[in-house]
């Protein structure tokens, strides 16, 4: 077979990963930027998403499609509003510390897990696909459910570009990051504001994982691997970048789908970390971040 | 009665836990003297990190790969070279220091949250690497060490370091030991300036301290401790695995440090101590003990931020160290 059918189902599998990713980095990002509070729990949140999206659509008999559009509103939701709570009661209490507050999303993670190993079991389990149909392309068939997940996750992105650049909730949340003390002066409620970007990034989090449970089965332990992609997403594009962290998720998805092709899956992780630990090194920035005010 | 001065005071209560570690030796029935052993041998990667998280300032979330560079240095010498005890012990400190110089060397020029994401990851790679290197490492299944190569050889004889009397008094040595090190060094002025420097990086800099140098210092003693407790793990116990790479492990030695009281020279074995009887204790009721470890770190995070020592010595004994 010739190079082009293997290029082209690497790439669509990879802008899947990315578009995937893109969606979870966008939350940590978010929450990064914002609060400045790195949340290792949020790929806890991710799994919490997959696994109550499992829930949700069991719930329902008949069509798959109804199942799944339940969990894709509902999950999100419930996680937010976890997410929320979790804010409220540990992390506020904490003044944002970045030591303290690391501390706490571990103890958070570890929590979270153990919840849904003791509630949900070690099973791997999977969620229908809300429609079967299979789109032909030059070379193969291609599932049409992965192709609505790209165009989904882009829709998702604009929503939230929207609400960051054109609504009020973005302008107060943009005045917070850009200086706290002096958006509490003006009566914006910081504390709140917080919470809100904690749960709102905690749900992005949930979306990505409800688009990626027909794709890959729901399991306690899903959550380790993107929360060290979406690290690495954040990082190259510059802590607290968003229009970065969306293009190293497409730059990283794509070459992660590649890459995975010619080595062993283990050696690729190996030097990805690596590569990203030393970019952190010499150039905190990130690749399309600025330097820090 | 004479008062003892805090210096005397300080050192005999030094003495008097050691003693009393001693004296549990005789007393304690078998399943407990089993686990103060492995107590006493985590206690010192505890106070390994201790030295560079609570005296230093320095939060790294990879220390696993220090504990791994011992345990891997000394288990992977006698598994396939069939050292003998003493000098696959030395090659995993030497292990360790290295690791810690080269790690220490890239991830200080970083601080804050990017210190901990940069040591994270430099664990993460080293852990792959005891995956990937399964032909050597067998991966997370690990290497059992046979007990004919744990016997430690001395010029006037020999001792078997699977007896648990004698596993126990080992890993007693290698506590106190540390315990000494560690309360020398922070008695010391050097301790003093990496106090100083955990305090108010740049007016150290400004009173012409080299910053730099002191921290790598500090990672590096940091890392031989938390090498030394690895590759005593290693021939103590006998099982070498990557699941002592992994980041739990890191997050572990955090754990009982903020527990014990970050920056107390006791308080890495209490918190050790305390936590592995809490495992221990809900382990016997639920299977859930990963519960346990988050609700304790929240729980310590948010109420009790100076740790069990650290409360102890802020409100009722101030001369503590």
């Amino acid at each position: 077979m010739a190079f082009g059918p293997y290029f082209l189902l690497a790439t669509l599998e990879g802008l899947v990963t990315a578009a995937v990713l893109a969606l979870m980095a966008l939350g940590l990002s978010l929450v990064f930027g914002v609060m400045r509070v790195v949340n290792v729990a949020h790929g806890e949140f991710y799994m919490l998403g997959a696994v109550l999206a499992w829930w949700f659509a069991s719930l329902f008999g008949g069509h798959p499609a109804i199942g799944f559009l339940v969990a894709l509103v509902l999950s999100p939701l419930v996680v937010a509003a976890i997410a929320f709570v979790a804010e409220r009661l540990v992390l506020s209490r904490l003044k944002y510390e970045p030591e303290a507050t690391i501390v706490a999303t571990i103890g958070l993670m570890y929590i979270i897990q153990q919840l849904a190993l003791t509630f949900y079991g070690p099973e791997a389990r999977p969620v229908e696909a809300p429609f079967n149909y299979r789109m032909q392309l030059p070379w193969f068939g291609y599932s049409a459910y992965k192709l609505a997940v790209i165009g989904f996750s882009i829709l998702m992105m604009l929503a939230t570009w929207f609400v960051l650049t054109r609504t009020k909730i973005g302008l107060v949340m943009r005045a917070t990051q850009f200086d706290r003390e002096t958006a509490q002066a003006f009566g914006i409620p910081v504390g709140r504001v917080y919470a809100g970007v904690f749960a709102l990034g905690a749900g992005l989090a949930a979306v990505a994982a409800v688009l990626i449970v027909p794709i890959q089965q729901a399991h306690y332990l899903m959550g380790h691997d993107p929360l060290l992609l979406s690290f690495i997403v954040v990082i190259i594009g510059g802590l607290g970048s968003l229009r970065g962290t969306v293009l190293a998720a497409v730059l990283i998805g794509l070459s992660d789908g590649i890459i995975s092709m010619f080595f062993s899956p283990t050696l690729a992780k190996m030097l990805a970390t690596l590569a990203v630990a030393m970019i952190l090194v010499f150039r905190p920035q990130g690749l399309f971040g600025e330097a820090a005010r | 009665m004479t008062r003892l001065t805090p210096s005397a005071k300080t050192i005999a209560l030094h003495v008097g836990v050691v003693l009393l570690l001693l004296a549990l030796n005789f007393l304690l029935p078998e399943y407990h003297r089993g686990v103060f052993a492995r107590v006493l041998v985590l206690a010192v990667f505890a106070m390994g990190y201790n030295l560079a998280f609570g005296y230093t300032g320095l939060l790294s979330l990879g220390h696993a790969m220090f504990f791994a560079a011992g345990l891997y240095g000394a288990g992977l010498t006698i598994y396939h070279l069939e050292w003998s005890v003493w000098p696959a012990f030395g090659t995993g400190l030497a292990a360790g220091a290295a690791l810690a110089l080269v790690v220490g060397f890239l991830a200080l020029r970083t601080t804050g949250v990017a210190f901990m994401i940069v040591t994270l990851m430099f664990a993460q790679v080293f852990y792959l690497m005891t995956l990937y290197f399964t032909t050597y490492t067998r991966g997370e299944e690990g290497l059992v060490l046979p007990q004919a190569s744990r016997v430690l050889e001395f010029p006037g004889g020999a001792l078997d370091l699977s007896d648990p009397s004698t596993r126990y008094l080992v890993a007693l040595s290698l506590f106190t030991l540390v315990l000494g090190a560690i309360l020398f060094l922070v008695r010391a002025p050097y301790g003093r300036s990496l106090i100083a420097i955990r305090e108010n990086e740049e007016r150290m800099r400004m009173l012409g301290y080299d910053v730099f140098a002191n921290k790598l210092m500090s990672m590096v003693l940091s890392g031989i401790f938390c090498a030394a407790s690895g590759a005593a793990y290693a021939v103590l116990f006998g099982y070498v695995g990557s699941g002592f790479a992994a980041i739990q492990y890191s997050i572990l030695p955090l754990l009982w440090v903020l527990v014990g009281g970050a920056a107390t020279t006791l308080g890495p074995l209490i918190g050790t101590l305390f936590m592995f009887y809490v495992i221990d204790t809900a382990s016997s009721y639920t299977t859930a003990h990963l519960l346990v470890v988050g609700l304790v770190l929240i729980g310590v995070i948010l109420f009790f931020p100076k740790g069990i020592t650290g409360t102890v010595r802020e409100r009722w004994l101030p001369w503590l160290p």
